[in-house]
C-alpha cells in the first residue's frame, strides 16, 4: 500500500475529474471497510484513493421532498442514530446496521456496500425493497438510478468509469407502511449473509396489502428484486396462500451457488423463509 | 513518494507528522507517532486490536488510511490513564484478570471506554455486542464482561447522574 496518492476533494465536480483523470487507476474510498482490506490483500492495487468524505453531502441524512436523502458515504453509526430514518425505514437501518463490529460500523456506508457489488451485501436487499434510488454524477452530469440497476454481476456496477455515487432517495412513506430485513449467518454476529431478504409493503385500513416489494440477497450473482413476490402479496391480508405464492415466486427467481456456506437447494429454501418472516416483520411494523 | 503532511490532535494534544498515502492510521500511530499501544492483529478490520475513537467514533485505525486523520481528534490507549491514576476500566481488567497475554487489551480497553461514554448502565448483551469486534485469543470473555460491568458500575458511583 506504499506509493498509493491520496486525494480528499470538497466537490463532487472536482472527484469526477480526479476519477476520470486517473482511467481506471483510482478507486473511491467511503469507509474503506472494504477497499482498504482489498488493497491489503493485493486484490485492489489502485495508484490514487479518492476519499469522498470530505465532499458536503456525502455523510448525511436529509429530509427531502416527504422522503430522505443519505448521502452515499454515511456510516452505519450515523444511520443508526437517526430517529426519524429509523422509525420510517427500520428495515433499512436494522440491515445496515447488521454490517461487520460496532468499529466497523463507525465507518462502513451505504454506497460502499451497494458500490463493493458483493451478492451477499446486507443493506443492498433493503434499499430495493424500499425501492431506493441512486444518485449519481460523472463527467455527462447528473442522473438517477433504481438500485436494483447499479450491480450487474459480483464486483461489477453498470455506473460509467468516471461516476460517483453521491447519495441514495428514499420516497415518502405512506400511511400503514413497513419494511424488514433478514439474514442468516450461522452465529449472531460478524459474519456474511448465507441468504438475505428485504421486504416493504404498505396497506390501506382495512389491512389489505396495496404495495409490496421483495428482494432477496446472497442467492444469485447479485441482489434481486422479485416482483412476482410483491404482486403475490398485493391485494391479500398476507393470508396463507398469498405467503405460499410468494414463496413460489421468491423459489423460482433463487439462482445461487453451493459453496461452504450452505447448498443452492438450502439458500433457495432459507430465502422462502426469510421472505416470509420480514413481510410479517414488515406488516407488524405498518401497524396493519 | 506521496508523503503528506497531516496535523490532528492525538490524546488532546495537537500533533503533525509525515504520513504516506496509503499508510494506515494504525501503521502511522505505531511508526510515526511511536504510540504503540495500538496493536495491529489482523490488518483486516475483524479482530480490533487497533481500535481508537476519532471524532467521537470507535474505528479499526488499521481501515483508515493516515491522511484522513486530517483535522480529526483521535483518542487511543495511551490518553486513558488519568495522570498517574489507572482508568477505572484499567483497574477492573487487572481485579478480574481479564488478560492473558494482552494483545487485545488495548482495544478491548479503548472499546468498552467508547460502550461506556455513551451508555453509562449497559446491560451485559449490550456489552456482549459492542464488543463482538473484539477478539482475545487467551482469556476469553467473560472476566472482560465482567470487568466492563464493574467499571461501569464504579463510573456511575464516581459520577452520579
Amino acid at each position: 500500500m506504499s506509493g498509493v496518492d491520496y486525494l480528499s476533494p470538497t466537490t463532487i465536480a472536482e472527484a469526477v475529474k480526479a476519477l476520470g483523470q486517473a482511467g481506471g487507476g483510482a478507486r473511491l474510498m467511503a469507509g474503506g471497510t472494504d477497499l482498504l482490506v482489498q488493497m491489503r490483500g493485493g486484490r485492489a492495487k489502485p495508484q490514487t484513493v479518492i476519499d469522498i468524505k470530505r465532499i458536503p453531502g456525502l455523510m448525511d441524512i436529509r429530509a427531502e421532498g416527504g422522503g430522505f436523502v443519505i448521502g452515499a458515504a454515511t456510516s452505519g453509526a450515523v444511520l443508526g442514530e437517526h430517529a426519524a430514518l429509523r422509525k420510517a425505514w427500520p428495515g433499512i437501518v436494522e440491515a445496515a446496521n447488521l454490517i461487520g463490529s460496532t468499529q466497523v460500523q463507525g465507518r462502513a456506508s451505504l454506497g460502499g456496500n451497494l458500490c463493493n457489488a458483493s451478492p451477499a451485501a446486507d443493506s443492498v436487499p433493503a434499499l430495493i425493497a424500499a425501492a431506493a434510488v441512486c444518485i449519481v454524477e460523472g463527467s455527462n452530469g447528473r442522473r438517477e438510478i433504481p438500485v436494483e440497476k447499479v450491480q450487474i454481476s459480483p464486483g461489477k456496477m453498470s455506473l460509467a468509469p468516471d461516476e460517483i455515487l453521491i447519495a441514495f432517495r428514499l420516497p415518502p412513506r405512506p400511511a400503514k407502511s413497513g419494511d424488514a430485513y433478514l439474514r442468516l449467518i450461522p452465529r449472531t454476529e460478524m459474519d456474511i449473509a448465507v441468504v438475505g431478504a428485504g421486504v416493504s409493503l404498505t396497506f390501506d385500513a382495512s389491512g389489505t396489502c396495496m404495495a409490496a416489494r421483495v428482494s432477496v440477497g446472497a442467492v444469485a450473482p447479485t441482489a434481486l428484486l422479485v416482483e412476482g413476490a410483491g404482486m403475490a402479496l398485493v391485494g391479500s391480508k398476507l393470508d396463507e396462500g398469498a405467503l405460499a405464492k410468494m414463496d413460489a415466486a421468491v423459489a423460482a427467481a433463487c439462482k445461487p451457488i453451493s459453496d461452504k456456506r450452505g447448498t443452492a437447494e438450502y439458500r433457495t429454501k432459507i430465502a422462502c423463509v426469510l421472505a416470509r418472516r420480514a413481510a410479517l416483520i414488515a406488516r407488524e411494523r405498518a401497524g396493519a | 513518494m506521496s508523503r503528506v503532511r497531516i496535523s490532528t490532535i492525538v490524546n488532546g494534544e495537537p500533533v503533525e507528522f509525515l504520513g504516506g498515502g496509503g499508510q494506515s492510521l494504525l501503521d502511522a500511530l505505531r511508526d510515526e507517532l511511536r504510540l504503540t499501544g495500538s496493536k495491529e492483529g489482523c490488518g483486516t478490520g475483524d479482530c480490533g486490536a487497533c481500535s481508537v475513537v476519532v471524532d467521537g467514533r470507535l474505528v479499526c485505525s488499521c481501515l483508515m488510511l493516515a491522511p484522513e486523520a486530517e483535522g480529526k481528534r483521535i483518542e487511543t490507549i495511551e490518553g486513558m490513564q488519568e495522570g498517574s491514576e489507572l482508568h477505572p476500566l484499567q483497574r477492573q481488567f487487572l481485579e478480574h484478570a481479564a488478560l492473558q497475554c494482552g494483545f487485545c487489551t488495548p482495544g478491548l480497553l479503548v472499546a468498552s471506554k467508547a460502550l461506556l461514554d455513551r451508555n453509562p448502565d449497559p446491560s451485559e448483551t449490550e456489552v456482549r455486542y459492542w464488543l463482538a469486534g473484539n477478539m482475545c485469543r487467551c482469556t476469553g470473555y467473560d472476566k472482560v464482561v465482567r470487568a466492563v460491568l464493574d467499571a461501569a458500575a464504579e463510573l456511575r458511583q464516581e459520577r452520579p447522574r
